[in-house]
């Protein structure tokens, strides 16, 4: 006699190949925003069992990024696809698969970059910190503060250039950028404006050119 | 002047005998067994969502619930009329001094207050997740489209005579209007072939596309997570379905008048 056996979750291998995202959409009549979501549920059980010490390691990255994709374009309001990307898949301990994450975190970002900024920040500290990648944090952070026009951009992310620059021992260019930075009068808030200055004055006189006194 | 003397009286009164119908035929349990299911299951769902919960639950939770509803007025007027027809109701009610309008649009009537009413018991529990102008805008949405699978359903049974059939039809209307959008972008997308074949597909579809209502566009649980649509947008949406909904009873009229009863 068969006993009905618990149901286990899909393995890695079984994840198909991503439909086209127009196909997606019709199969959602019109309901895109419980679909995507619904879609993202059933995603994130791939390769996820008890018995698997590192969730998604063997995912086809490539199949995964396409229906990611899919997903995000059946319902581009929704932050589910990018939110998985950048804080699930895009930790996987393999680089290229982390990589292949935080790629399409990037081009998810640049389709709308004023509500998707904190998606590419994340993604440029886990290329600076995880991958020890600092020129692709560097992109990144670069994007974030040259695409973003949010208002409510925090100066952390709108700054995140500049420190990638310093780790990256380019003293010149950050030095260079967080003038500019001043100089446009981008920075509003005093306190923040006096902590900036005085790290300006820390960079020059690391990168061995006299503080000449003036006021930026 | 009584206002209940604008409404016919045989009218009303078929009506009334349409309401009571499903009352004693157990819509309100099932109608209640659907909320208690889809609250239950979209509760569940979001259980394993790791963000959006509640856009989760709320979209789901609206998604079947309207699915729900349709299913439930069709059934309904399908079953209600076919058993009138193997009982001989309509010989009956047509001997009485009854003009076949009256008989049609009173039944038309009692079915639409009850698509009205399980619109209402459904929108209720969304309060929990969504404001209540995105909640007001769906409730309104889900009773004029209930209003036109009500009509579509009447037509469909009067003309075909038969359960399954009918029930078969109408749902294959209900889902090709509300996936007709994205077939026509589909055929007429940058993948879609440059030959004939395709082009007469497109243009098959763009036919299809003509005569049904934009279903995709009415009721949607988008307005629950992101806000309510503009009173111009709702106002169109509301407007095609009531359209049609004339069409159908329209339709339904033609084909009654002509039976040979």
């Amino acid at each position: 006699m068969t006993i009905a056996r618990p149901a286990r979750a899909p393995a890695a291998e079984e994840l198909p190949p991503p439909p086209r995202p127009a196909i997606l959409r019709a199969a959602a009549l019109g309901e895109t925003a419980a679909f995507a979501r619904l879609a993202m549920v059933h995603l994130q059980a791939f390769d996820l069992s008890s018995d698997n010490a590192t969730p998604y390691r063997n995912l086809d990255y490539a199949r995964l990024v396409g229906w990611l994709r899919a997903i995000r374009d059946v319902d581009p309001r929704s932050d589910y696809a990018l939110l998985s990307a950048a804080r699930i898949y895009a930790e996987n301990p393999d680089p290229a698969r982390s990589r292949m994450a935080l790629a399409f975190v990037h081009e998810s970002f640049l389709q709308d970059p004023d509500r998707r900024w904190p998606w590419l920040a994340h993604a440029a500290l886990l290329a600076k910190h995880r991958l020890r990648d600092l020129p692709l944090a560097r992109r990144y952070a670069a994007d974030i503060a040259r695409l973003s026009r949010d208002s409510n951009l925090p100066d952390w992310a709108r700054q995140l250039e500049v420190f990638v620059l310093e780790d990256m021992n380019e003293l010149d260019a950050a030095r260079v950028l967080l003038g500019a930075m001043l100089a446009a009068g981008k920075i509003r808030d005093p306190a923040e404006r006096r902590f900036l200055e005085h790290h300006l004055r820390d960079l020059e006189s690391r990168s061995g050119i006299a503080d000449k006194g003036e006021k930026r | 002047m009584h206002p209940k003397a604008h409404l016919p009286g045989p009218m009303r009164m078929l009506a009334q005998a349409t309401l009571l119908e499903a009352r004693r035929g157990g819509l309100p349990l099932l109608a209640a067994a659907c909320i208690a299911g889809t609250i239950g299951l979209a509760a569940f769902v979001s259980q394993v969502a790791i963000t959006e919960s509640v856009p989760l639950q709320a979209s789901l939770a609206a998604a079947l619930l309207r699915v729900g509803a349709a299913f439930l007025v069709a059934a309904h007027v399908v079953t209600s009329v076919a058993r009138e027809a193997a009982d001989k109701g309509f010989e009956l009610a047509l001997s009485l001094p009854l003009s076949r309008t009256q008989f049609y649009l009173g039944r038309l009537l009692g079915h639409a207050v009850a698509g009205t009413a399980i619109a209402t018991a459904f929108a209720l529990p969304l309060l929990a997740w969504a404001p209540p102008d995105a909640v007001a805008a769906w409730w309104l949405s889900l009773a004029f489209e209930t209003l036109l699978v009500a009509s579509l359903s009447l037509f469909l049974v009067f003309t075909l005579a038969h359960v399954v059939p009918a029930l078969a039809a109408t749902a294959g209307f209900y889902v090709l209007a509300r996936g007709i959008a994205s077939i026509q972008a589909i055929a007429s997308g940058p993948l879609a072939d440059d030959g004939f074949a395709s082009r007469a597909a497109q243009w098959a579809v763009d036919g299809v596309a003509l005569l049904l209502p934009r279903l995709d566009v009415a009721t949607r649980s988008d307005w629950l997570v992101y806000g309510a649509p503009g009173a111009t947008e709702l106002g169109r949406v509301l407007a095609s379905l009531a359209l049609y909904a004339a069409l159908a009873s329209a339709a339904g009229l033609v084909d009654f008048h002509r039976r040979n009863l």
